[in-house]
C-alpha cells in the first residue's frame, strides 16, 4: 500500500494514440496492494495494451470477484464501466452483461481463488458458453487476502512461507480451458510485459472467450525459496512456446519470417497476430497436441507460456448460438423491449 | 555500460541541479526545506557558509540555480530560489553570535584590494583562521560595485551595511578611501605575505561617436550609476536614452525614470533574442514604462547650438540563420530626440596601478594572466578574483572566486603547492522512517511559481531608495517552498536487492526507469521507456540484475523525487537518501569557524 499520491505529472515526449491519449490517461486509482506485487504490473500491462488498441474507456466494461486480484479493475482506465462482483460470480455478471451489450469490450479480472475454488463452476460455464471476453487470471497459488493459505492452484511440493509443502494436485486452469474447448488460451508472467501485452491485446480483439493464466508472484506470502510460484523461480522455469505480435489494423507486418516459422491469424475486426513458433514442433492450433505438450513439460518442471491455444471461436460465440439482439439493449425501443400485457398474453396463448 | 559510480562525489551533486550550476554551490534544497520549517535563521547559515552575502543575493543575484531548476524542465517554470534566499534573510533572527570568530592572530598579513564580495570572502575565510586581513577601498563606502552599480531601488544600503558589517567586525581592517596607487609600493612594503586584488571591472566602455566630446549630457552608464549612489547626481533630463541593453542599462533606465524623467528609452542595437539582460530585469524595467527600441545602431550625436537635442541612428535589419546573425541591412536613418544618453555598452577591468615589472603577465587586451582554478596570477603570492579576474561576470561568482583564492592564500602562506585542492566529497543518509513514512514532504505540488509583490508604480518613483519588491508573503513562501521538487533527496538503488518485479517501473509518473538488456550507451537509450530528451542530463545504470542479468536505468532529467519508487520497492533495493555535498573552504578544520551547533564541547 502507498501512502503517496501520485503526481498529476507526466513525461512531455510520452506517445499519443490515435485518439491522442497518452498511457497515463488510462490509469486508474492508486493501487493498495502491496508494494511488488504482481498484480500491479498485469495492472500496468493491460493500461498499456488498452492505451495501445486506442480504446476508447467508455467501450471498456472491467469486471471482477473478489480476492487480491479482483482489487485490480479499480487501478486501471477510470473512464470506464466495471462491475466487482461477489466472490467467484464475475463470470455470470460478465455473461449478462455481454448478452445485453454486445458492443462492449469485456475484460475479467480474477485470481486462483476467485476462478478455481470458489468460482470453478462458473468460469467453466462462461468457458462452455463461449462469452466474448478476455479472462485474466492472476495466478500466485496462495489467498493472499487470508494471509497466504494454499489456493487450488498450488503446485505438489511447493512451499508455504512457514515451510509446510503443499499434497493436493493444482487445478491448471490452462488445461481446463483447452479440456473444455476455449477458442484463446495463453499463459504468461506479470514480470514479462514485452510478451503479456500483446496477448492481452491479442485476447481483447478475438471473438470468444479468451483465457489467460498469467503468473503473478504474490510478493507478500510465496515468494520465499521453495515456492513455485516466485519472481526467481517463474523466471528460471519459463519457456515461452509461441511468441505472439499484436498488429493492430493500420499497421503493416513490419519484418517478414520464413516460411514455417511464422503464421498470421486474423482477430475478428481485422486487426492480427503474428505468431512465431520458439519450439519448432508445437502447433498452437492443435488443442490436443498443445494439452499433450503443456503435461510434458510440466512434468519437467516447466511452466509453457505464450499463446498456447488459439482457433476461430465466431461461430460458437454466445451471441451467435443464442442468436441474440445485435443492438445493445439500452438501444432498443421500451416499447419492443416490453411489449406490453397484450403481447404477452399472444405469447402465452402459443403455449396452451 | 559500465555500471555508474555513485561515490563518486560528483554523481548525486549534478542530480540536485540547482545546486550544481551556483558558482558557489548553496545547498538551496536544504535551506528551502528550513525555510519551509519556518526556521529563516538555519537557512540563512546554510545560505551564509556558501555565498556569504545572503541578503544582498537574494535580491540581485544573476541566479544561475534558477535556469537550471528541475522544476523548469517539469513544467514551465522554475522555484523563485532567488526570493526565497531574500526570505530567510528578511525574517531571520540576529546571527552574529553563530557566525565564524576571528582566531588567535596566526602573524600572517594579508592585503585585499578593493571591499567588494571577492575582497570580502577572502576575509570572511581567512580571519577565522587567524590572518590579518587589511582591505583597501578607495571610496568612502564599502562594498564595490554592489553599492555604486545596483541602485538602492533593488539593494538597500542597509542589506548591504548589515552584511558587510558583519565581516569587518570579525576583525578586517578597512581602509576606506585608501586607493592603492602602486601595487609595486604595497608589495615593496613588505608587509603582506599575500596580496588579493578584487578591484573589480570598474571602467565603462566608450563610444567613439561625432559628437561625443560635444556635450556635458553623455554620461558613462557605471559612472553615472556611481554618482547617483553617492548622491552627486540627483537630476536628469525629461528624454533620456539608454544605449545598450544589458543588466546595468536596465539599472540606468530605472534609475533615470526615479531621477525625473518623463521618457526613457533603451536603444538596442540587435533583436530580443540577443539581449544580455536577465529576462526578469527587462520585465520589471518595461512594466515601469521603458521602451525597449530594437535595431537601431547609434551613429551620431545630434548636437545643436552647443546642446545634445539626438541622436542619430541607422534601423537595421538582420538576416538570420539557426537564430545566428549572417547578414545585416540598413532599412533607413532615424533621429531620436533626447536631453540625456547613459552609454551602458560593457564595463572592463582596468589596472593602471598596477607596474608591468613585477612578474604579474598581462596578456595583450592587458587582462592579467590568472590561473582558473587558484587564482593565482604569474606572480606566487598575488592572487586576483572577481570582475578583476576574467572581466565582468556577477557576484555569485566573485564569492566563489574568493572562497578559491582563501583557499590558495592559505596553502600558499603554509608553503604548500596552491595547485592542490582539497576534494568535494559527498554523503548520504536514509529518509525512511517506518512503513510509508519518510523524513522529507514529497507531495508534489502543482501550484504555479509566485510572484513577488511590487510597490505600487505611483509610489515608487518618489524617492530613489524605496525598494521595489517587496519580498514574499508568509502564503507565499510556503507554497513556493512546497514547488521544491527536493532534488537532494535522491534515489539510491541496491542492484543486489531488486527481485525485478517492475513495481517501481510501474508506478513512476515520469517514465523515468527502465530494467532492460545491457548494451551500449548510444544503443541503450532507445530502449528507455520513455524517450531521452537532453543527453546532459545523467544516466544512472546499475549492476546487472540478479534474476536476469538486465540492468536498471534512470534517467535523472525528470525525477520529481517523489519517493513512489521507493515507496513501491518490496525488498527495499530502492531507498530515498539524503546527499549532502562537502564543499571545501578555507577554514574548514579551524573550529572557529564551525557554526556553534557543530562546535565539539570539550
Amino acid at each position: 500500500m502507498t501512502s503517496i499520491v501520485k503526481p498529476r505529472i507526466a513525461h512531455p515526449a510520452l506517445p499519443k494514440n490515435e485518439l491522442g491519449l497518452t498511457r497515463r490517461q488510462y490509469e486508474g486509482a492508486m493501487s493498495t496492494l502491496c508494494a511488488g506485487c504482481g498484480h500491479d504490473s498485469v495492472t500496468a500491462a493491460i493500461v498499456e495494451a488498452c492505451w495501445g488498441l486506442s480504446l476508447r474507456p467508455e467501450q471498456l466494461a472491467k469486471l471482477s470477484g473478489i480476492g487480491c486480484s479482483s482489487k485490480t479493475t479499480a487501478y486501471f482506465v477510470s473512464g470506464a464501466h466495471g462491475f466487482n462482483a461477489v466472490h467467484g460470480r464475475m463470470p455470470s455478471i460478465a455473461t449478462g452483461a455481454n448478452a445485453a451489450n454486445r458492443e462492449l469490450c469485456y475484460v475479467g479480472v480474477s485470481g486462483d481463488g476467485d476462478s478455481l475454488s470458489i468460482g470453478l463452476g462458473q468460469l467453466a460455464h462462461a468457458i462452455r458458453r463461449n462469452v466474448n471476453m478476455l479472462y485474466v487470471i492472476e495466478n500466485n497459488g496462495v489467498y493472499g487476502l487470508t494471509k497466504g493459505q494454499f489456493s487450488a492452484s498450488a503446485d505438489v511440493g511447493t512451499k508455504s512461507k512457514r515451510g509446510e509443502a503443499n499434497t493436493q494436485p493444482p487445478v491448471d486452469p490452462v488445461l481446463l480451458a483447452l479440456t473444455l474447448g476455449a477458442t484463446f488460451v495463453a499463459r504468461s508472467f506479470s514480470g514479462d510485459k514485452r510478451q503479456l501485452v500483446p496477448l492481452l491485446q491479442a485476447g481483447m480483439r478475438h471473438q470468444g472467450f479468451a483465457l489467460i493464466d498469467v503468473l503473478s508472484p504474490c510478493v507478500t506470502f510465496n515468494d520465499h525459496e521453495g515456492s513455485t510460484k516466485s519472481y526467481a523461480f517463474t523466471r528460471e522455469h519459463y519457456h515461452a512456446a509461441v511468441e505472439a505480435d499484436f498488429i493492430a489494423r493500420a499497421r503493416e507486418i513490419a519484418v517478414d519470417y520464413a516460411e514455417g516459422e511464422s503464421t498470421v491469424v486474423t482477430m475478428h475486426d481485422g486487426s492480427r497476430v503474428r505468431l512465431r513458433k520458439l519450439d519448432p514442433g508445437y502447433d498452437p492450433s492443435d488443442r490436443v497436441a498443445a494439452y499433450d505438450y503443456i503435461e510434458r513439460k510440466f512434468a519437467d518442471g516447466e511452466y509453457v507460456t505464450g499463446l498456447i491455444h488459439v482457433a476461430d471461436g465466431s461461430a460458437s460465440e454466445l451471441h451467435a448460438a443464442n442468436r441474440t439482439t445485435a443492438t445493445p439493449l439500452n438501444r432498443v425501443p421500451y416499447e419492443r423491449l416490453s411489449p406490453g400485457a397484450a403481447a404477452l398474453g399472444k405469447l402465452m396463448a402459443r403455449y396452451r | 555500460m559500465q555500471p555508474t559510480d555513485t561515490g563518486h562525489p560528483d554523481h548525486y551533486h549534478r542530480v540536485v541541479d540547482c545546486q550544481w550550476a551556483c558558482p558557489a554551490h548553496t545547498d538551496v534544497p536544504e535551506y528551502i526545506r528550513l525555510i519551509a520549517q519556518g526556521r529563516f535563521t538555519d537557512a540563512y547559515l546554510v545560505n551564509r557558509t556558501s555565498n556569504v552575502f545572503p541578503g544582498i543575493l537574494g535580491r540581485v543575484c544573476d541566479r544561475p540555480c534558477e535556469p537550471a531548476c528541475r522544476r523548469g524542465r517539469v513544467e514551465e517554470k522554475p522555484v523563485a530560489i532567488c526570493r526565497l534566499k531574500r526570505v530567510a534573510a528578511d525574517h531571520r533572527d540576529e546571527v552574529r553570535a553563530q557566525l565564524p570568530r576571528a582566531a588567535a592572530p596566526n602573524g600572517r598579513r594579508v592585503a585585499c584590494i578593493g571591499a567588494g564580495p571577492a575582497s570580502l570572502t577572502v576575509a570572511n575565510d581567512l580571519l577565522p583562521l587567524g590572518y590579518a586581513v587589511t582591505v583597501f577601498e578607495q571610496h568612502g563606502l564599502s562594498g564595490g560595485l554592489m553599492r555604486t552599480n545596483i541602485p538602492a531601488f533593488r539593494l538597500p544600503a542597509e542589506v548591504l551595511d548589515e552584511e558587510i558589517g558583519a565581516i569587518v567586525e570579525m576583525g578586517a581592517d578597512l581602509r576606506l578611501n585608501s586607493p592603492v596607487t602602486s601595487l609595486k609600493a604595497l608589495l615593496a612594503d613588505g608587509g603582506y605575505d599575500a596580496v588579493f586584488v578584487g578591484s573589480g571591472a570598474p571602467k565603462g566602455k566608450e563610444l567613439r561617436l561625432p559628437g561625443r566630446d560635444d556635450s556635458d549630457r553623455i554620461h558613462i552608464g557605471i559612472d553615472w550609476l556611481h554618482a547617483i549612489a553617492f548622491g552627486h547626481t540627483q537630476k536628469v533630463g525629461e528624454r533620456v536614452l539608454i544605449i545598450g541593453v544589458g543588466n546595468t542599462a536596465m539599472d540606468c533606465c530605472r534609475s533615470a525614470l526615479r531621477l525625473g524623467a518623463r521618457t526613457v528609452k533603451v536603444m538596442a542595437r540587435k533583436s530580443r533574442q540577443f539581449f544580455k539582460a536577465s529576462e526578469w530585469e527587462l520585465e520589471d524595467a518595461e512594466s515601469e514604462g521603458v521602451e525597449i527600441v530594437v535595431n537601431h545602431a547609434p551613429k551620431a550625436f545630434v548636437i545643436e547650438g552647443g546642446r545634445l537635442t539626438g541622436l542619430r541612428f541607422d534601423v537595421l535589419e538582420y538576416e538570420l540563420e539557426d537564430g545566428r546573425i549572417v547578414g545585416e541591412r540598413v532599412l533607413r536613418e532615424h533621429v531620436e530626440p533626447c536631453d540625456d544618453v547613459i552609454l551602458a555598452i560593457g564595463q572592463e577591468n582596468a589596472f593602471p596601478w598596477i607596474e608591468r615589472d613585477l612578474g604579474i603577465e598581462f596578456d595583450k587586451w592587458q587582462v592579467p594572466k590568472v590561473d582558473p582554478v587558484t587564482f593565482q596570477s604569474t606572480r606566487p603570492g598575488v592572487f586576483f578574483g572577481g570582475d578583476a579576474a576574467f572581466g565582468p561576470k556577477n557576484i555569485i561568482w566573485a564569492v566563489e572566486h574568493g572562497h578559491q583564492a582563501a583557499i590558495s592564500i592559505h596553502r600558499h602562506c603554509r608553503g604548500l603547492p596552491v595547485a592542490e585542492r582539497p576534494a568535494h566529497a559527498a554523503a548520504l543518509a536514509s529518509r525512511k522512517m517506518g512503513l510509508h513514512e519518510w523524513s522529507y514532504h514529497n507531495e508534489y505540488n502543482p501550484a504555479p511559481r509566485r510572484l513577488v509583490p511590487h510597490v505600487a508604480l505611483g509610489e515608487r518613483f518618489k524617492k530613489i531608495k524605496i525598494e521595489v519588491e517587496l519580498g514574499f508573503t508568509p502564503e507565499q513562501t510556503a507554497l513556493e517552498g512546497d514547488r521544491c521538487l527536493n532534488c537532494d533527496i535522491q534515489t539510491v538503488f541496491s542492484a543486489p536487492l531488486c527481485i525485478e518485479c517492475d513495481a517501481c517501473i510501474d508506478i513512476c509518473p515520469v517514465d523515468c526507469l527502465t530494467i532492460t538488456a545491457d548494451g551500449t550507451e548510444a544503443e541503450l537509450v532507445g530502449r528507455l521507456k520513455a524517450p531521452r530528451r537532453l543527453a546532459t542530463e545523467p544516466l544512472y545504470v546499475s549492476a546487472p540484475l540478479k534474476q536476469t542479468g538486465r540492468v536498471m536505468v534512470k534517467d535523472e532529467d525528470l525525477c520529481v523525487h517523489c519517493g513512489l519508487c521507493a515507496e513501491r520497492c518490496p525488498t527495499a533495493a530502492w531507498d530515498m537518501q539524503k546527499s549532502t555535498v562537502k564543499i571545501p573552504h578555507a577554514c574548514d578544520d579551524e573550529p572557529t569557524c564551525q557554526l556553534p551547533s557543530q562546535r565539539q564541547t570539550a
